[in-house]
C-alpha cells in the first residue's frame, strides 16, 4: 500500500468533520478504554505483570538469533517448513509460490497485520488467487476495498447500517437490520469458503522457541477455521515474535485481550506445533511459516529496539486523543496510532511520515497504559530528531523554530525581546485580556482566543522589585 | 541545608511572559514553605519547544545554559509540570554521551521539582495560604501527571482551602491539546480535543478551572472565552496563594 | 540453509554485537531457559486449590458465557447430553470424540440420538469432546488434539459440548500445560484454550455470539472420575 501519512492533517480534518467516526470513537472510549481499566484494576498483580513481560521480551530480542534457530529447529522437527524473508517482496513472492505449489484457487485468511504490512491480498489477488478474510471485520473492509482502521477492530469505523448495505451487496437480499443476523449471514457464506479452501492463511502472535509452536489468539474461532480445514497452513509473522517458553507466552497472554479489549482471556488461544500427525483425523497436511525481516533487525541495534516488544494489543490507539479524534484512516498506512506513528517511518522511511511522530502532544497515555511499557514518545522524539536533520519540516516551522533558538541563546537579546512583545500585547490586549485575531498566529485563533500578556515580564518585575536580592 | 532552603525558582518562559502573576503566586507559596527564594539569571527556557521539535543541538545548548545557573541551589522549583519534567527527566537522557555533564544534569535533576509537588511532599505544606468561595475543578496536565506523578498533591491543598469546593471533571487526565507547537501545527485535532476538554470542565458545573501549566491553561481560556463561556481560568498557584488581583487567564480590564 | 536465512542471522547478530565471550554466556542462558522451563509471576487468582479452585473455575466460566453443568459421575453424561440438547430444541444428532471416557457413555445406546464417531462435517450441528484441563483462572477449558480427538470437534458445530473431569480443574494456565509436558507426542498438533463461545464486536453495537466457532459452549464437570 502507497503510504498517505504525508497528508495526515488534511486526512485528519476530514476525520474530524466526520460524525460516523466520531460516534466509533466513542465507542472505542466506552468499550475497550474502560475495559482495559476494569480488566487492569481486577487483577492486583497487573503492573508486576507488565515488568515481567518486559523482562520476556527484553530477553528474547536481545538472544533473539538463537531463539530463532531454537525455534526453527523444533518447528522443522514436527514437519513444519521454515522460510525467511527479508523483505515483503520476497515474502509475498514465498507466499504466491506456496499457493501455485499446492493448485489453490481460493485462500482464506484470518487477521494478520504482517500480511497487511507486505500488501499480501492485493498481491495475491493480482496474481488470480481469489483472497477470502475470515476475521469478521477484515471481512468487513475486504467487501469495502478499505483498509484497517484499527489494530484490533479494523473495521471499528464502521456503522451497522453501511455493513447491512455491504453486505446485501455481496450475498443478494435485502439488507439486514439486526448484528445478530449479519453475523449469522457472514457465518454461513463464510463457512463454504473455509470448506473450498486450498490454503488458510494466519498471523501468528507469538512463537515459542522451546516447542516450535506458533500462537494465535483470536475471539472468533476464525484461525482455527482458517488454519484446520484447508490442506495447507501458512503462517506469516515477524521475527520479533519469538519468545523462549510456553510459561513466558501465558505471561504475554496475561496481558494481551485485559490491554486490547479488557477481556480477562480472548476467547481462542491456539498453540500449533506442526501439521497433521498421521494417526490424526483431521489438521492440515502441511504447514508453513513464512518469518519476516522487512527491517525489524536493523531496529535490534539502536534507539527503536524496545518498539520489537509491541504485541499489537492496540492499547496505545485506545487511550490516545489523537487518534480517538482522527480515527485510523487518517495515518495513511496500515499500524496507526502511537505504535504506527513509531512504526510507519521505520517501514516506509521518514521522508514518507515525518508528520506521524509529529501529530503527538506527547500527553503520555500511550506509554502509560502499554502492556509491555514501550516508550512511545521517547521513540516519537526520535522520528522528530531524525525529520530535524533531514529538514524535512516545512520552512516556516524550521524558521520560527530557528529564530526562536537564536534568541534562546543569548539571554540579553531574549530579555529585551520578550519584554518588548510583552508590552506591546499587553499595551493592546489590557482592555480585553485576549486577542480574537493575530498575525502569524492563525493556527491558534482560528477556533481560540488568545490571552493576552499582562504587560511586564516576570524577570523585569523581580528585578525591579527585589533588585536581584532574595 | 539549612530548615530554611535555598530555593531557584525556574520561572518558566510563558509564566515570564504572559503571566508574571504566577511568578509571584509561586514565590509567595515557598516563601510561606519556610524557603529563601531567588531567581537566577540568566533564564530563558529549559528547552522543551527545541527538544520536542527534534532539535537535539538547541536543546543541548540551552540545557548547558540552563544547568550551571541551578546548581547553586538547595532545589529548582517551577510552577509547571511540563518544564519541571523537562529539568528533572528529560535533561539526564541529553548527555549519554557526555559523563561530565550528565552527571551535572542529573544533580540538577535530582532537586528540580514541580511546585505544589513540592510544597506538599518535600515541604510538608498542608494549609495553603489562600482563601477562596468557589467551585472548582482541576485538569491535570500531562506532564506533572505521567512524569512526576502530580495528582494527589494539588487537590489536597484546594480541599484544604476553606470554602473552596473541588468538583472533578470526567477524564481530568486526559490532554486538554495544547502540546507546545501541536496546536499550531495541527489546530484541527488540538481543537477537537480542547472543545472534549473544556465542555467537560463546564459540565462539573464549576466556576473556576484550575490546572499547573500554563501552556495548558492559554488553550483551555482561548477556547472557553472564544466560546463565551462563563467558565474562568487560573492557574493553581494563583488560588494556593490567594492572589487573585489578576483577572482570571484571558480576561483584561473590561473582561 | 536459504540464502535469506543467513542475511537474516547475519543483521540480527550484527545488531547484537556480542562479544565472543558474551556469545558463550548467551548460548548457555538459552540453553538453560529452554532446558528447564519456569513459570514466571502467576497472579493470586491462579494459585487457588481444592474445591475453591472449582468454584473460581465455574465462576469464571460461566462469566464469558459457558454453560456449566455439573455432574456427580460419568453416568450422568449420557442423560446430561440429552437434557442440554432438549433444553436448546437442538437435533437429536451429534458427533462426538473417540475418547475413552465418552466410549463408556453409552450415548449409542440412546434409541433418539443420532450419534457418529470422527471428524465433524458442515452439517453436524454439535459436536460432543473431552478437555484435557480447566484453568481457574479465566474459566478456560484446555483442549489437545489426538487421533481420538478431532480438534474441529470444539470450533465447526454451530454447538459445543465438552466434557471436563472435575478433577482436571487447576488454577493456572502454566499447571495445566504442566499437565501436557512429557506425555507422549508432546505437545499436541494443537493445544485450544477455549473461554466461552466464539464471539465478535465487528458489527455494532453489540457483542454477538457464534461468529464462526460455536455460538453455544456446554460444559459438564464431571466428578468422580477414574
Amino acid at each position: 500500500m502507497e503510504p498517505q501519512s504525508l497528508a495526515f492533517r488534511t486526512r485528519a480534518r476530514r476525520a474530524i468533520a466526520d460524525p460516523v467516526i466520531a460516534t466509533a470513537m466513542q465507542r472505542l472510549e466506552t468499550g475497550w478504554q474502560l475495559g482495559r481499566a476494569r480488566a487492569a484494576a481486577a487483577l492486583p498483580e497487573f503492573d508486576a505483570l507488565r515488568d515481567a513481560a518486559v523482562a520476556i521480551k527484553n530477553h528474547a530480542l536481545s538472544h533473539l538469533d538463537l531463539y530463532l534457530e531454537a525455534f526453527e529447529r523444533r518447528f522443522a522437527e514436527r514437519g513444519g517448513v521454515i522460510h525467511w524473508a527479508r523483505d515483503a517482496a520476497e515474502a509475498r513472492a514465498i507466499a504466491l509460490s506456496i499457493c501455485r505449489e499446492a493448485g489453490a484457487k481460493t485462500v482464506t485468511k484470518s487477521k494478520s497485520m504482517v500480511a497487511e504490512e507486505i500488501g499480501l491480498n492485493p498481491f495475491l489477488e493480482a496474481s488470480g488467487l481469489q483472497v477470502v478474510e475470515t476475521d469478521l471485520g477484515e471481512y468487513v473492509i475486504q467487501l469495502a476495498g478499505e483498509v484497517p482502521s484499527h489494530l484490533v477492530g479494523p473495521a471499528v469505523h464502521m456503522t451497522r447500517e453501511r455493513i447491512a448495505e455491504l453486505f446485501a451487496k455481496a450475498h443478494g437480499g435485502p439488507p439486514k437490520q439486526e448484528s445478530a443476523a449479519l453475523v449469522a449471514e457472514a457465518r454461513q457464506v463464510l463457512r463454504r469458503r473455509y470448506l473450498e479452501a486450498d490454503v488458510g492463511i494466519t498471523g501468528a502472535n507469538f512463537l515459542i522457541a522451546e516447542t516450535g509452536s506458533i500462537v494465535t489468539v483470536t475471539n472468533e474461532g476464525n484461525a482455527e477455521l482458517t488454519q484446520g480445514l484447508p490442506r495447507i497452513h501458512l503462517a506469516i509473522t515477524g521475527i520479533e515474535k519469538v519468545v523462549p517458553t510456553v510459561e513466558d507466552a501465558f505471561t504475554l497472554l496475561r496481558l494481551l485481550a485485559r490491554s486490547a479489549t479488557g477481556q480477562e482471556f480472548a476467547g481462542y488461544t491456539t498453540f500449533l506445533t506442526g501439521p497433521k500427525r498421521p494417526e490424526e483425523r483431521d489438521g492440515p497436511q502441511a504447514m508453513h511459516l513464512i518469518l519476516l525481516d522487512n527491517g525489524r533487525s536493523s531496529m535490534l541495534g539502536g534507539a527503536m529496539r524496545e518498539m520489537l516488544r509491541c504485541i499489537r494489543c492496540g492499547a496505545c490507539m485506545n487511550h490516545c486523543p489523537v487518534y480517538l479524534a482522527t480515527g485510523g484512516h487518517a495515518y495513511g498506512w496500515v499500524y496507526v496510532g502511537p505504535m504506527g506513528s513509531v512504526l510507519t517511518p521505520q517501514f516506509v522511511g521518514i521522508d514518507k511520515a515525518w508528520t506521524l511522530p509529529n501529530a503527538s502532544t506527547f500527553c503520555g497515555r500511550c506509554e502509560e497504559v502499554c502492556p509491555v511499557r514501550i516508550p512511545l514518545p521517547k521513540l516519537m522524539r526520535h522520528w522528530r530528531e531524525e525529520a530535524h536533520r533531514r529538514g524535512l519540516a516545512p520552512p516556516t516551522a524550521r524558521a520560527g523554530l530557528g529564530l526562536w533558538g537564536f534568541l534562546a541563546r543569548r539571554p540579553r537579546l531574549y530579555r529585551l525581546a520578550t519584554r518588548a512583545a510583552a508590552a506591546l500585547l499587553g499595551a493592546l490586549g489590557r482592555r480585553r485580556g485576549r486577542f480574537g485575531r493575530l498575525p502569524l498566529a492563525a493556527g491558534w485563533t482560528g477556533s481560540r482566543d488568545f490571552p493576552a500578556p499582562e504587560g511586564q515580564t516576570f524577570a523585569a518585575q523581580w528585578r525591579a522589585r527585589r533588585g536581584g536580592r532574595p | 541545608m539549612s530548615d530554611r532552603p535555598r530555593v531557584a525558582l525556574f520561572v518558566t518562559c510563558l509564566v515570564d511572559l504572559f503571566r508574571p502573576s504566577v511568578g509571584w503566586a509561586a514565590v509567595e507559596l515557598l516563601e510561606a514553605a519556610g524557603c529563601r527564594v531567588e531567581v537566577p539569571e540568566p533564564q530563558v527556557c529549559c528547552g522543551q519547544p527545541a527538544f520536542n521539535s527534534g532539535d537535539r543541538r538547541t536543546t543541548e545548548d540551552l540545557a548547558r545554559q540552563t544547568i550551571p545557573t541551578l546548581e547553586p541551589f538547595d532545589y529548582v522549583v517551577a510552577p509547571s509540570g511540563s518544564c519541571a519534567g523537562m529539568l528533572r527527566k528529560h535533561f539526564p537522557e541529553l548527555f549519554d554521551e557526555d559523563p561530565a555533564w550528565k552527571r551535572r544534569a542529573e544533580a540538577v535533576a535530582a532537586k528540580s521539582f514541580e511546585l505544589v509537588s513540592f510544597l506538599v511532599e518535600v515541604r510538608g505544606m498542608r494549609k495553603p495560604p489562600g482563601r477562596l468561595c468557589v467551585r472548582a475543578t482541576y485538569h491535570d496536565s500531562c506532564s506533572g501527571l505521567r512524569e512526576l506523578g502530580v495528582k494527589e498533591q494539588p487537590r489536597a491543598l484546594l480541599r484544604a482551602i476553606p470554602g473552596l469546593e473541588l468538583v472533578e471533571m470526567e477524564a481530568a487526565e486526559v490532554c486538554c491539546g495544547f502540546g507546545g507547537t501541536f496546536c499550531v501545527k495541527y489546530p484541527e485535532i488540538s481543537t477537537k480535543m480542547v472543545e472534549d476538554k473544556t465542555r467537560r470542565a463546564e459540565a462539573t458545573g464549576a466556576e473556576l478551572l484550575l490546572a499547573g501549566d500554563l501552556g495548558c491553561l492559554l488553550n483551555m481560556a482561548g477556547r472557553l472565552a472564544r466560546r463565551g463561556s462563563a467558565l474562568r481560568v487560573r492557574h493553581v498557584a494563583e488560588v494556593l496563594a490567594g492572589r487573585l488581583d489578576a483577572a482570571p487567564i484571558g480576561y483584561g480590564k473590561e473582561g | 540453509m536459504s540464502e535469506a536465512r543467513t542475511a537474516v542471522l547475519a543483521r540480527i547478530r550484527a545488531q547484537l554485537a556480542r562479544g565472543s565471550e558474551a556469545e558463550a554466556a548467551a548460548v548457555a542462558d538459552v540453553a538453560a531457559r529452554l532446558g528447564r522451563p519456569t513459570a514466571n509471576l502467576v497472579p493470586a487468582r491462579g494459585r487457588v486449590a481444592g474445591e475453591a479452585c472449582v468454584a473460581q473455575f465455574e465462576a469464571m466460566a460461566r462469566k464469558v458465557g459457558t454453560e456449566v453443568e455439573r455432574l456427580a459421575g460419568p453416568e450422568a453424561i449420557r442423560p446430561a447430553v440429552l437434557a442440554a440438547l432438549r433444553r436448546h430444541n437442538l437435533p437429536m444428532r451429534l458427533v462426538r470424540a473417540a475418547d475413552p471416557l465418552l466410549e463408556a457413555a453409552g450415548l449409542e445406546a440412546e434409541p433418539l440420538l443420532e450419534v457418529r464417531t470422527g471428524v465433524p462435517e458442515e452439517a453436524d450441528p454439535t459436536g460432543l469432546t473431552v478437555a484435557l484441563a480447566g484453568i481457574a483462572e479465566t474459566g478456560t477449558l484446555l483442549l489437545a488434539s489426538a487421533a481420538e480427538r478431532p480438534t474441529l470437534l470444539a470450533f465447526l458445530p454451530e454447538t459445543s459440548l465438552v466434557v471436563l473431569p472435575t478433577e482436571a480443574i487447576v488454577g493456572s494456565y502454566e499447571e495445566a500445560w504442566a499437565r501436557l509436558r512429557g506425555r507422549p507426542g508432546w505437545p499436541p498438533r494443537s493445544v485450544n484454550l477455549i473461554t466461552g463461545p466464539s464471539r465478535t464486536g465487528d458489527i455494532p453495537p453489540s457483542i454477538e455470539l457464534g461468529a464462526h466457532g460455536p455460538k453455544r459452549l456446554i460444559l459438564f464437570l464431571v466428578d468422580r472420575v477414574a
